[in-house]
């Protein structure tokens, strides 16, 4: 049972800042612009979260400023996709290798070297909510959990609730499938891919201080290791919809916390390799259409141009 | 118009700011422990200080865990900084993004012809094959691997596995629980060096203890190294190691949190979490790249193999947050002048370490 209760706390460490960047990712996407750029984001929220709570010494802000600098990250893909009509896919490539230099200059600027910052005095990787705690048996779960970690549901439920009970998220989506017929009844679609980009990267950066703020107190070249791609096979395994990916997510985290404790479960004989090859297979079936069909908004990835046909 | 202009000044701006990113640094010292226990050896047995007329130039290439990784490419880094300092030759780095970018900064090197070029890392074996029978009157030096078999290229390696099993030794002593953890990068034979010696140094003085090993299939998520050593800790692990670079930046974070013991690898790690890093595992990258370095400033390069073990103080522990008792000390000590001594080996693969009797010392 103590097991069973440390592998689920695991995996849902584990499954948080992929659900934040899956969000992310749908909020994008559903406005009709892909975003590669999510792993890019993440290391920028990552980075500026740790830079603020040094300086202020309040975490809570250091989660802000990873919003604010995710955002303005998006922003920068906004600009080039959106406005500038480029290829979304470089745009989204060359701000990930963007957001890999400047935290590595700027690291050496503040910290006066390379590769990792000192650890910050105040991190957010305690469950905030202790009353919890006192419940017997799950308490334990609960004594294991981050404040992301509750944070990343209930950004899933707001996730669901916006874009399928608000009226801005039926024009998200109508903008996302058909632009021109959305335009026509009057929709700024400029307007709204602009303001879902910039959630998508507000998402994204809470994701990336959910590693580092939420993690280990720290930034470190590299830490986001490819979990911005596996959040947006997560998001294309969960069909584009905030509980699928939540869902996705979770299975992704699972996967990896049972391979780390495969050996005290006694299950020695899965390749840790094929764990690890999980999310990108879930992602080709379901793409190749073997696991119910997944339907990309139609007009994703295409940049808008008003008045052209 | 304008937005092309507009367009230009983004483009421009993104590829100002890489290159801002990956310049070559000349000067800033890594974050390496300024004061290291023992010296190399080394230094002291330098005679003369030849002064050519223009400054040899040596250049070295880090792998992906680039400068700033704690461990063995700021080791090698300081060991050159060291020979700038004693030689006055002038050491400049290219950071390799990808492994794509081994071969394009050995040629750049080799182009330029700097007295020597040091490939930081087994990963660069094949390219530097290559690179060296293109250049056949470049000097290059690689680190931790060997068989090349190259008449200009001169390997360092290390016997990884007598350092680690120091801090076995020290590890089995410490326990309480008599369960102890290794956490490695990627399970291949560099690193299983590290997990076997380990395992070898803990059954040497505890043989009831149990080691759990883990392997995290990177060097970089620090996030999985926590969760890592968190089952670990779980399963009653009071003492965990680990040979696993960035990985290991989670360990030491759930040591601080759950109150445990890491043991640092490579570079003395205390200054990471002083109460929390029990002893740190050294690996004298700085040694090997100090001394192939001096061969060619005395024109003594030798192509081959060369090992840095406990005798020439190639490998060791080191505790600078002074964490061990004299008793532990002691207890290490002993295994390292048996080792010294070559009174019995340290197993390095699986087949050796089940073939292992712990020595009666």
């Amino acid at each position: 049972m103590i097991i069973f209760i440390a592998l689920l706390a695991s995996a849902l460490r584990l499954a948080t800042p992929l659900i934040f960047s899956a969000l992310g990712g749908i909020f994008s996407e559903r406005s009709g612009v892909v975003n590669i750029a999510i792993e890019g984001i993440m290391i920028n929220g990552a980075f500026f979260a740790i830079l603020v709570t040094k300086f202020t010494g309040n975490p809570w802000l250091g989660v802000l400023a990873a919003m604010i600098a995710g955002a303005l990250t998006a922003l920068l893909l906004a600009v080039l996709a959106i406005h500038l009509r480029g290829n979304q896919v470089v745009a989204g490539v060359a701000i990930n290798l963007f957001a890999t230099s400047i935290t590595a200059f700027l690291l050496e600027m503040v910290w006066k070297r390379s590769g990792q910052t000192d650890a910050v005095e105040h991190a957010l990787t305690g469950n905030p909510l202790t009353f919890l705690e006192k419940i017997p048996v799950l308490g334990e779960l609960f004594a294991g959990l981050t404040p992301f970690v509750y944070l990343a549901f209930v950004a899933v439920a707001i996730t669901y609730y916006v874009i399928y009970k608000t009226p801005f998220g039926l024009r998200v989506r109508a903008v996302g499938e058909h632009p021109r017929a959305a335009d026509t009844v009057g929709i700024n679609v400029y307007k709204i891919r602009y303001i879902c980009v910039m959630i998508s990267g507000v998402l994204a950066g809470i994701s990336g201080a959910s590693l580092s703020l939420g993690t280990v107190s720290l930034f470190r070249e590299g830490m986001t290791s490819g979990k911005g791609f596996i959040a947006i096979a997560a998001m294309i395994f969960g069909k584009w919809h905030p509980i699928g990916a939540m869902l996705a997510s979770l299975f992704f985290g699972f996967a990896e916390a049972v391979q780390i404790q495969a050996s005290s479960l006694g299950i020695n004989n899965i390749p840790s390799e094929f764990l690890q090859t999980l999310p990108y297979v879930a992602t080709i079936l379901v793409l190749s259409g073997f696991i119910g069909r997944a339907v990309a908004p139609k007009a994703d990835g295409i940049p808008y141009e008003k008045g052209h046909r | 118009m304008s937005k092309k202009a507009v367009a230009l000044m983004l483009v421009l701006l993104l590829v100002g700011m890489m290159f801002a990113g990956c310049a070559q640094k000349e000067e800033p010292a890594p974050a390496a422990p300024e004061a290291t226990t023992e010296e190399p050896t080394a230094p002291e047995a330098t005679t003369e200080t030849p002064e050519p007329a223009e400054p040899m130039v040596m250049g070295m290439i880090t792998d992906t865990g680039g400068l700033g990784d704690q461990s063995f490419n700021d080791s090698a880094w300081l060991g050159l900084e060291k020979v700038e300092q004693d030689f006055g030759i002038e050491r400049q780095v290219l950071e390799s993004q990808s492994a794509d970018d081994y071969m394009p900064n050995l040629v750049s090197f080799a182009e330029e012809q700097v007295n020597l070029i040091y490939g930081v890392g087994f990963l660069f074996d094949e390219s530097m094959k290559t690179v060296a029978d293109k250049f056949p009157d470049q000097k290059f030096a690689i680190i931790d691997s060997s068989g090349l078999e190259k008449d200009n290229v001169a390997e360092i390696v290390f016997a990884e596995n007598e350092g680690s099993f120091l801090v076995g030794v020290i590890a089995g002593l410490k326990t309480e629980t008599n369960v102890i953890g290794f956490i490695g990068g990627m399970k291949f034979p560099l690193i299983e060096k590290f997990e076997y010696g380990f395992k070898a140094g803990v059954k040497s003085v505890n043989p009831d203890a149990e080691v759990i090993v883990n392997y995290a299939d990177s060097f970089e998520d620090s996030a999985k190294g926590k969760e890592i050593a968190l089952v670990q800790h779980q399963a009653g692990a009071d003492v965990i190691f680990h040979a696993a670079g960035g990985v290991g930046a989670g360990l030491i974070e759930a040591a601080k949190e759950e109150g445990f013991w890491a043991i640092g690898v490579d570079q003395d790690q205390s200054h990471l979490a002083p109460e929390n890093v029990l002893c740190s595992m050294m690996k004298r990258v700085d040694v090997g790249v100090y001394k192939v370095a001096q061969s060619v400033i005395d024109g003594t390069f030798e192509s081959g193999t060369i090992v840095f073990d406990a005798k020439n103080d190639g490998v060791g522990y080191s505790d600078l947050a002074g964490n061990l008792t004299d008793d532990l000390k002691a207890a290490a000590d002993k295994y390292l002048e048996a080792i010294k001594a070559g009174t019995f080996a340290v197993p390095a693969t699986e087949a050796e370490f089940d073939a292992f009797v712990a020595p009666a010392l």
